[in-house]
């Protein structure tokens, strides 16, 4: 099996999948068969790949630190190489990106009824730019699949999405592309730094890990880095075109956009702002954490007062992925690992919350709380997946979001614990606006007729919904399944961060110096 | 010194000659007949782009004051594939708009002799002779629909302005001539250098009047006033033709003239071009988003693209030089394929090119739609295309001479290019299609154009490693 490039395979199956799929004739109907279960099947081979990595990665601690690797060289006047590799972090990425496309391709059978196939060729250009994202190597290979996921999201929330679909379109992409942009110019002044230091360009991560960069730079590039991330996870105050894209999105689109896109910003703080700039990183720690407890709380407390179902769970992804990021910046062992479970749980439950919310809107083309209500007499099975889902996402213990939050709350108690009082508050009101919300639409009377024949899960929703549930359970069950592959991957990544001293910053010098560089 | 060679002049002789067959073709052609009159121009630019290649490496002169080096070479590969692209997309509007295609042609052609010539000239009245034959083609080629008021009007305002500028030009380069006693480019250099004349008001007269003249034909802010006028009167293929091809030719006269004679006076003029690299980045943008006219949107569009390529100039390190002929390659395939659409989506009546017109086109035409994206997607810069590589190549040569400003300036700039390059996508795939007047049927010829142009784009997108070895190579010889 090692003589196979697993990792490109992986990445290109959904782009030859997509060729494919324009050389089949186009019929657009809503029932297009043929497109629909070809694209299926892609997406499942692809996750097949993706747990055929997990098969033979070797998660042993003695084990090489990136596993798969492959090396091309690209643009060698630069030093750019097509160099992907995977070590346990990237490995449980990719298995979720493999393991939501197929179930997000699925949720998309009844909502999509239009240009099913170029649907699909965005939905697999898609997942191979996301799976490019979490393998990349070399930075500017990184920094490409990274814009790229862009522009097949834009169409996704633009042509599929529901009325206020163009304005929640661009503002993602507007929004999402300007905090890249800066990253793009720390990237090319990595490039640099590594040239004025060993001679030669290199875009190589492991190489610019080794760099010593000077303080002043390492500010800025720092900033310009989690600039990009934090909007991308989003966290407060950037969060701002979350809500939008995702009330706007089609069912499908919220799920990646949820389950996945979202942990591109924070695989990117844990992969390259950290260990790249590990000295600006531990001085802006403390920052990072206080805008995460604040987005814990503000994601938590706007959550509670949504009357739109999809609104309520879109700001309830702000608060969790607060969590992500205040284990990141703890960055010790149990935050770092806390953060990425929570990545991987929140993946889950949360595009899970989504497809069940994508469920009733088809129903009823509505997705007002208020609109429903007892649906628990009509819709018995559902309500129980709902349930499971709530629960995990609650973070009650024995499901997903427990390991996870608990994991984070006991990093960050040791780094400080002034973060985790605040932070506790938000698992309080986690419970609060999900319970309510589950309260209020599923128990108490049928209140509106509308609900009174709704129809319980049929069997292509048990297809989406019962390997989420499952899966949610299973993680909070067995999380060292999860937990050990990445436990040498985060070992590692701890260690290059810890290693260092915070930078101890002049701020007039650092202005100054930046001050200079702009007027030349 | 003076080499009776005719070696250098071999790719300007061939596209001459075809100018003047066509002229005969067009001459002995009897009325109504049809003749492959577009034909005649393509065998001119192959054989040009063929000695073009086979004079790679020789570093041939002639005259004394023409030179074929690398840089030239690679400048005249750029336009011959301007030129290719222009004719092919050229047919349907010939036939459409009745124009006499004999003059088309031939003027055309014309305009890519004093293209080339731009390049290849190393004397700064060879230089203006060269700005010259392409201005007055390009002037022409504004006006060509008589009957159009907005297009005669365009080639007049052109031409007013054209010649101030090009008046600046001449008084520049007399200024220079009285300070150093020489028009040519080298002798210059040597002179500047040899008496470190940076601070002689005489010579940073002459500078900044050069500075005015090649600004004025890059289009950059505040020498920018007729571009979008221009663009917006004249034929979408002109307009094509414009935006590639005198961009190309002046950014190469421009750098060759800057950054090789002057090169010793690089930080007298160096903060001066930064500035209007900044100006121009910031307004080609800004003033984009409010347009609501294609060919105008994109012609602020291309002013912003001449920022981009200034920032290269301002940079002045050999990674720019190498860029910015890059920069020129992706620039040219990927803004003629966008107005190749906008010229088959006209009518005779109508431009067709108000953003309403494009609502619902991927409807209609879903082919023109996606390829239009691909080339508005390489305009703003997005991964994998051409435009991308071709931007990260500029700022990181910006970057490398420590100028991070400049390249936050452009990054920036280019978000908000992309928000007005996905107004028209929007338009496309996300509109509903009110009643237009239909098109004529796209021809295949046209459509052989935009997948030319659209394999280019994603070529030097995804694999610009050779063309990048190229411009490297380009700038190796000189400088």
């Amino acid at each position: 099996m090692n003589g196979l490039p697993l990792l490109s395979i992986a990445i290109l199956l959904p782009i030859i999948g997509s060729v494919l799929l324009l050389l089949v004739p186009n019929r657009d109907g809503s029932k297009d068969g043929l497109v629909r279960n070809l694209t299926l099947a892609i997406s499942l081979v692809t996750f097949g790949v993706t747990l055929m990595l997990w098969a033979g990665f070797d998660p042993s601690a003695g084990a090489p630190a990136f596993q798969f690797v492959e090396r091309h060289a690209w643009i060698p006047a630069f030093g750019i190489d097509y160099y992907v590799g995977i070590d346990g972090l990237s490995l449980m990425l990719l298995v979720l990106t493999g393991f939501l496309t197929p179930l997000a391709l699925l949720t998309s059978w009844e909502s999509v009824e239009k240009h099913v196939k170029e649907f699909s060729i965005f939905m697999l250009v898609l997942e191979a730019s996301m799976l490019g994202v979490f393998s990349a190597l070399d930075i500017f290979l990184f920094y490409i699949f990274w814009d790229f996921v862009l522009i097949p999201m834009y169409f996704l929330i633009g042509i599929w999405g529901y009325d206020q679909r163009i304005y929640a379109a661009v503002k993602f992409i507007l929004y999402t592309m300007a905090g890249s942009v800066l990253m793009l110019v720390a990237i090319i002044g990595l490039s640099w730094v590594h040239q004025s230091v060993t001679g030669e360009y290199s875009f190589d991560l492991l190489k610019l890990y080794e760099l010593q960069i000077p303080a002043g730079t390492q500010y800025w590039m720092f900033l310009a880095f989690t600039l990009a991330f934090i909007i991308k996870v989003p966290l407060f105050p950037f969060h701002t075109w979350l809500p939008d894209a995702h009330v706007q999105a089609p069912t499908p689109g919220s799920v990646i956009l949820a389950g996945v896109m979202l942990k591109m910003g924070g695989y990117g703080l844990i992969r390259f702002a950290f260990p790249l700039f590990p000295e600006a990183a531990l001085y802006f720690a403390p920052l990072l954490a206080t805008l995460s407890v604040i987005a814990i709380v503000y994601g938590a407390l706007v959550a509670m007062v949504q009357p739109d179902m999809k609104k309520l769970v879109a700001y309830s992804s702000v608060s969790h992925m607060g969590f992500v990021v205040l284990g990141i910046a703890a960055f010790n062992m149990q935050g770092l690992q806390g953060a990425s479970y929570q990545m991987l749980a929140h993946g889950v439950s949360t595009g899970g919350l989504f497809c069940i919310v994508g469920m009733l809107s088809d129903r009823r083309h509505t997705r007002q709380i208020s609109e429903f209500g007892g649906l628990k007499t009509v819709m018995p099975r559902l309500t129980a997946v709902m349930l499971i889902l709530t629960l995990s996402s609650i973070g009650l213990p024995g499901m997903n979001g427990f390991i996870g939050e608990f994991l984070i709350m006991l990093g960050a108690f040791k780094w400080d614990p002034r973060f985790v009082v605040v932070a506790a508050l938000g698992v309080i009101l986690s419970a609060v606006y999900m319970l309510w919300l589950f309260q209020r639409v599923f128990y108490g009377k049928i209140t509106n007729s509308h609900n009174a024949d709704l129809k319980d899960l049929s069997f292509r929703e048990w297809a989406i919904i019962g390997p989420l549930a499952a899966v949610s359970i299973g993680m909070g069950v067995v999380p060292n399944l999860f937990l050990k592959p990445m436990e040498p991957a985060i070992q590692r990544l701890v260690d290059r961060v810890q290693a260092h001293q915070p930078l101890v910053v002049e701020k007039p010098a650092a202005t100054s110096a930046i001050v200079a560089e702009v007027a030349r | 010194m003076i080499s009776s060679s005719f070696d250098a002049i071999i790719p300007m002789l061939c596209v001459a000659l075809a100018g003047l067959v066509v002229l005969l073709a067009e001459a002995f052609r009897e009325r109504g007949e049809k003749m492959p009159i577009g034909g005649l121009a393509i065998i001119g630019l192959v054989g040009a782009g063929a000695a073009s290649i086979l004079l790679w490496n020789r570093n041939a002169t002639s005259f004394g004051v023409v030179t074929a080096d690398n840089f030239s070479l690679f400048v005249n590969l750029v336009l011959v594939a301007v030129g290719i692209l222009t004719v092919i997309f050229s047919s349907q509007t010939v036939d459409r708009d009745k124009i006499p295609a004999g003059e088309y042609y031939a003027i055309m052609l014309f305009a890519i002799v004093g293209m080339m010539l731009m390049g290849q000239a190393t004397d700064l009245l060879v230089i203006f002779l060269a700005l010259e034959t392409m201005s007055i083609a390009v002037y022409v080629l504004t006006g060509i629909r008589r009957e159009q008021q907005q297009s005669t009007e365009a080639a007049f305002k052109y031409f007013l302005l054209g010649a101030f500028a090009s008046a600046f030009f001449l008084y520049g380069v007399a200024f220079i001539y009285g300070v150093t006693g020489s028009t040519n480019l080298d002798r210059i250099g040597s002179v500047i250098a040899a008496q470190s004349m940076s601070g002689n008001p005489m010579i940073l007269l002459g500078v900044g009047l050069l500075i005015v003249g090649f600004a004025f034909k890059v289009a950059a802010v505040p020498f920018h006033m007729w571009s979008p006028d221009v663009y917006e009167g004249a034929p979408a293929v002109v307009t094509g033709f414009m935006s590639t091809g005198v961009k190309a030719a002046a950014v190469a006269a421009f750098v060759r003239v800057f950054l090789s004679s002057l090169e010793p006076m690089i930080a007298d003029w160096a903060p001066v071009l930064w500035a209007i690299a900044a100006a121009t980045m910031i307004l080609g943008t800004v003033v984009g988003v409010a347009q609501t006219s294609l060919k105008r949107m994109l012609a602020y569009s291309s002013i912003a693209h001449g920022g981009y390529l200034l920032a290269g100039l301002v940079a002045g390190n050999d990674v720019g030089k190498a860029a910015i002929l890059f920069y020129l390659a992706a620039y040219a395939l990927t803004n003629l394929g966008a107005f190749g659409v906008i010229a088959l989506l006209g009518t005779r009546e109508r431009a067709n090119d108000d953003l309403r017109d494009y609502a619902g086109l991927f409807k209609s035409h879903p082919a023109l739609a996606v390829l239009m994206t691909f080339f508005l997607l390489s305009l703003g810069g997005f991964p994998p295309t051409a435009g991308f590589i071709a931007k990260w190549y500029v700022f990181s040569a910006a970057i490398g001479s420590g100028y991070y400003g400049l390249a936050i300036i452009g990054v920036l700039s280019s978000v908000v290019s992309v928000f007005f390059y996905l107004r028209i996508v929007v338009m496309m795939f996300m509109t509903e299609r009110d009643a237009r007047p239909v098109p004529a049927p796209i021809t295949t010829m046209a459509y052989v154009g935009l997948a030319l142009s659209l394999v280019g784009v994603l070529y030097l997108g995804v694999l610009p490693s050779a063309v990048i070895d190229f411009a490297q190579a380009s700038i190796s010889t000189i400088f």
